[in-house]
């Protein structure tokens, strides 16, 4: 039986990590995704699993490298400047193959930035992060009850295909309260027959590593990491849809600017404008197949980001740029309200008359 | 229909809290709610304001910027906010700290001396429990009081004996409405 | 009936080290292997081994290894046993990676009262990278990266971990220990045991660290090595324990 609850965006991931089966978190503190580290402070022990606050954001990603590589399932979290740090662990977990979950509650950069909420580590995600050929598969919520339910499917994910997976949020999901329902599914135990846990009754021992000297079998372990990716790509897109059978225009946002923009495709939509939005929610894989065919019944885009404009990219390779993509951002902690998304709606619309 | 609010005042004047129960409470009465505050160095001392919506519909943006009701407890917010509401909105005015009147002739401007009643319930602190009480009567009982003290129970379950006070101060913002 | 006196432990696996020629992380692989045999703990064994010298001792080692970050293997260490608390995890670490890139790892490890163990290997240079100055390099002494020796007024002195980590209340056993003679090598065997044991009964952070040649990066003949190794090392560097939190 579960109940709905009132909860934070942090806290929904933190409680649905532990449905999810997850009993080791490692962090440090970093505003805004303080609450997530705070809230798996006090329940971990209420359920005899580990919350450990590292030294640096350096050694918990790994921490959750060494507890990935023991066989369990780990999430650590952090804001924007925390996920630089732990980009080399994170390179290092794809190299390696361990499932884990990293959360990244994005503030405004570059540098310290700010503590508001900001959408301008896209690259940073989505094309890897660390060093080396690795990708993050990358989910992004835009509802508290989203957070929890794709910080589930997050654990899943990292276990199918060994991989780490990002679910990246924004300030404004992790601070904004909404109602949650966390379904406890039963847990499937996952067979690990290659973790480093000691060899016991194994004919060998397991060794965790992603050191190949030989160019050869660098290559071919890049090889088979590649294959994986392609796997990926085709398996585990994920989408939202609003309005856009008919849509002249349509918004392509994630995360909580997606929000912003279905407001402001049912004001448009109440003018009696045709429009709708894409909402990306595997933004790595990025649902460009979708996106192409879209382009074709459609008259123009607007990307509309929390950025000075990155998902636009995926965007106009997706689209092959066949109509014309806009963008909209804001950027430093500032947000777009429905009513400029609506604007700038309006101006692709009067561009399009003003072209007849 | 969709009531969408900003609440905002002073750190510490309890405006966050104010929105978490009324979300809580549209939450118990089935609605679709979202509250959201604006946080960062307004935390601590300046202005702080959260975003609250309560619609029988799914919500879009949580950040609201064309209210239909704005509740401002210091003059810093009610200078800021006045503008965000939309024609035919509600504003409550805590009189007690803002001596200036609205100048717009298109809403609903109800100036409720939210410290002076909580004050004569005993506790100043409880200014926001009025002001509450005020805004869910000026908007045509959104929610159940009774849906607000089960919230504030639920948030409050350690401190039982703040219960029956700031149930008072909510009783006495319906009634300056009511007057 | 014939005897066997002498065979490779089975905690080491039958190849070849790469290490140069006088170099003495092969005696301390083989310690650390007899070490493990002799407690029965192989199969619950769990090494780290981070970036430097060791970073194939997955190949040496015949028991579950996690190749490690440069500098990281204490909070891999720590993810390890956190995970697998009835299993003996130990840190296999030179002096770049532990005292220099990796000095929080250790310092916070140690602060914890992490219950693992941390073999550090000093022989005050960067082995792998081909002879740079590391934090414990010797004032005076040359590397490729300190080419007219290690200027004191620059880039300070040697830093001493035995004696900074015996500071830290979390700390149960700190040593330092030589392989230069069978003496220093059988006192060596026994402070690493007593680590391992340590860690098993659950006592908390147990480190020992080892004064060991690097004679191709020193410029030397290993017997060179050694020699250097007594006269200038061990008087920066002196032997003993340095903390034994429960001791007799």
């Amino acid at each position: 039986m579960s109940e709905t609850r009132l909860m934070k965006g942090n806290e929904a991931i933190g409680e649905a990590a532990i449905v999810a089966g997850c009993r080791y978190y490692f962090g440090y503190p970093i505003t805004p995704q303080t609450e997530l580290m705070e809230y798996m402070a006090k329940r971990m022990p209420q359920i005899e699993g580990v919350f450990l606050q590292a030294e640096s954001e350096i050694a918990a990603i790994n921490m959750v490298y060494g507890a990935a590589g023991a066989g369990a399932r780990v999430m650590t979290s952090s804001s924007s400047p925390g996920i630089s740090l732990k980009a080399e662990g994170i390179s290092y977990c794809a190299g390696a193959e361990l499932p884990c979950v990293i959360v990244n509650i994005m503030r405004g950069g570059p540098g310290l930035g700010s503590i508001q909420p900001a959408q301008a580590d896209y690259f940073q995600a989505t094309k890897g992060g660390g060093h080396g050929d690795h990708r993050n598969i990358v989910l992004a919520p835009n509802s508290v009850q989203e957070m929890a339910d794709l910080t589930m499917l997050s654990f899943e994910l990292a276990d199918k295909y060994r991989n780490p997976v990002m679910l990246l949020g924004d300030g404004a999901l992790g601070q904004m309260m909404e109602p949650v329902n966390l379904e406890e599914k039963p847990l499937v135990p996952q067979e690990k027959p290659w973790a480093a846990n000691g060899q016991g009754e194994r004919a060998k021992p397991n060794v965790i590593n992603s050191l190949y000297l030989k160019p050869e079998q660098l290559e071919a372990h890049n090889i088979h990491l590649q294959n994986k990716y392609q796997k990926i790509m085709e398996q585990e897109c994920r989408w939202e849809e609003f309005n856009v059978e008919d849509a002249e225009v349509i918004v392509v946002a994630y995360g909580i600017t997606s929000r912003i923009a279905r407001s402001a495709v049912e004001m448009a939509r109440r003018d009696g404008l045709k429009v709708g939005l894409f909402r990306p929610i595997s933004l790595w894989p990025f649902p460009s197949e979708r996106l192409l065919t879209l382009a074709q019944q459609t008259k123009a885009f607007l990307v509309s980001e929390l950025s000075a404009g990155q998902m636009i990219e995926d965007v106009r390779l997706a689209t092959k740029q066949i109509k014309p993509v806009h963008f909209y951002g804001r950027m430093g902690g500032m947000m777009p309200s429905s009513r400029e998304i609506y604007n700038q709606i309006n101006l692709i619309l009067k561009e399009k008359e003003a072209v007849k | 229909m969709t009531h969408e609010m900003i609440l905002a005042g002073f750190g510490g004047q309890g405006v966050m809290v104010m929105g978490q129960l009324l979300t809580y409470a549209g939450m118990l009465e089935g609605a679709h709610v979202s509250w959201i505050p604006s946080y960062g160095p307004e935390m601590r001392g300046g202005t702080a304001n959260c975003s609250v919506i309560i619609s029988q519909e799914p919500i879009g943006s949580p950040i609201v910027t064309e209210a239909t009701a704005v509740v401002a407890m210091n003059l810093p917010s009610f200078e800021k906010f006045e503008s965000s509401l939309s024609p035919g909105g509600i504003l409550i005015l805590n009189s007690s700290l803002i001596d200036r009147k609205s100048k717009r002739d298109d809403i609903k401007t109800y100036n409720v001396p939210a410290n002076e009643i909580a004050s004569s319930l005993g506790d100043a602190r409880m200014a926001n429990m009025v002001a509450l009480g005020a805004l869910n009567a000026a908007l045509g009982y959104v929610v159940d009081t009774s849906r607000i003290m089960e919230a504030f129970k639920k948030i409050f379950a350690k401190k039982p004996a703040i219960i029956a006070p700031n149930e008072l101060a909510i009783l006495a913002g319906n009634k300056h409405i009511a007057v | 009936m014939n005897s066997k006196l002498y065979a490779r432990p089975e905690s080491l696996a039958d190849v070849p080290f790469h290490y140069c020629p006088g170099c003495q992380h092969g005696i301390v692989h083989r310690i650390i292997a007899e070490v493990i045999d002799e407690l029965g703990v192989r199969k619950q064994t769990i090494g780290v081994a981070p970036v430097g010298c060791s970073v194939l001792a997955y190949d040496y080692f015949n028991f579950d290894i996690v190749q490690a970050s440069h500098g990281r293997a204490p909070a891999v260490a720590t993810g390890v046993k956190r995970v697998c608390p009835d299993s003996t995890v130990f840190t296999y670490q030179g002096d770049g990676d532990l005292a220099s890139i990796g000095c929080a790892e250790i310092v916070h490890a140690a602060a914890r009262g992490e219950k693992i163990t941390t073999i550090f290997i000093n022989n005050a240079i960067y082995g792998m990278t081909g002879g740079q100055m590391a934090p414990t390099t010797l004032v005076d002494q040359v590397t490729t990266t300190s080419p007219y020796g290690r200027n004191e007024n620059q880039v300070g002195t040697p830093l001493c971990i035995s004696e900074m980590l015996s500071t830290i209340q979390g700390a149960r056993f700190i040593a330092r220990v030589a392989v230069n003679n069978p003496s220093n090598m059988a006192k060596a065997k026994a402070a690493i045991k007593k680590a391992f044991q340590l860690q098993n009964s659950g006592e908390g952070f147990c480190l020992i660290e080892v004064l060991s040649t690097c004679p191709t990066n020193w410029g030397m003949t290993p017997v060179e090595a050694v020699k250097w190794l007594e006269t200038n090392m061990i008087p920066q560097y002196p032997l003993g324990v340095f903390k034994d939190a429960g001791g007799e």
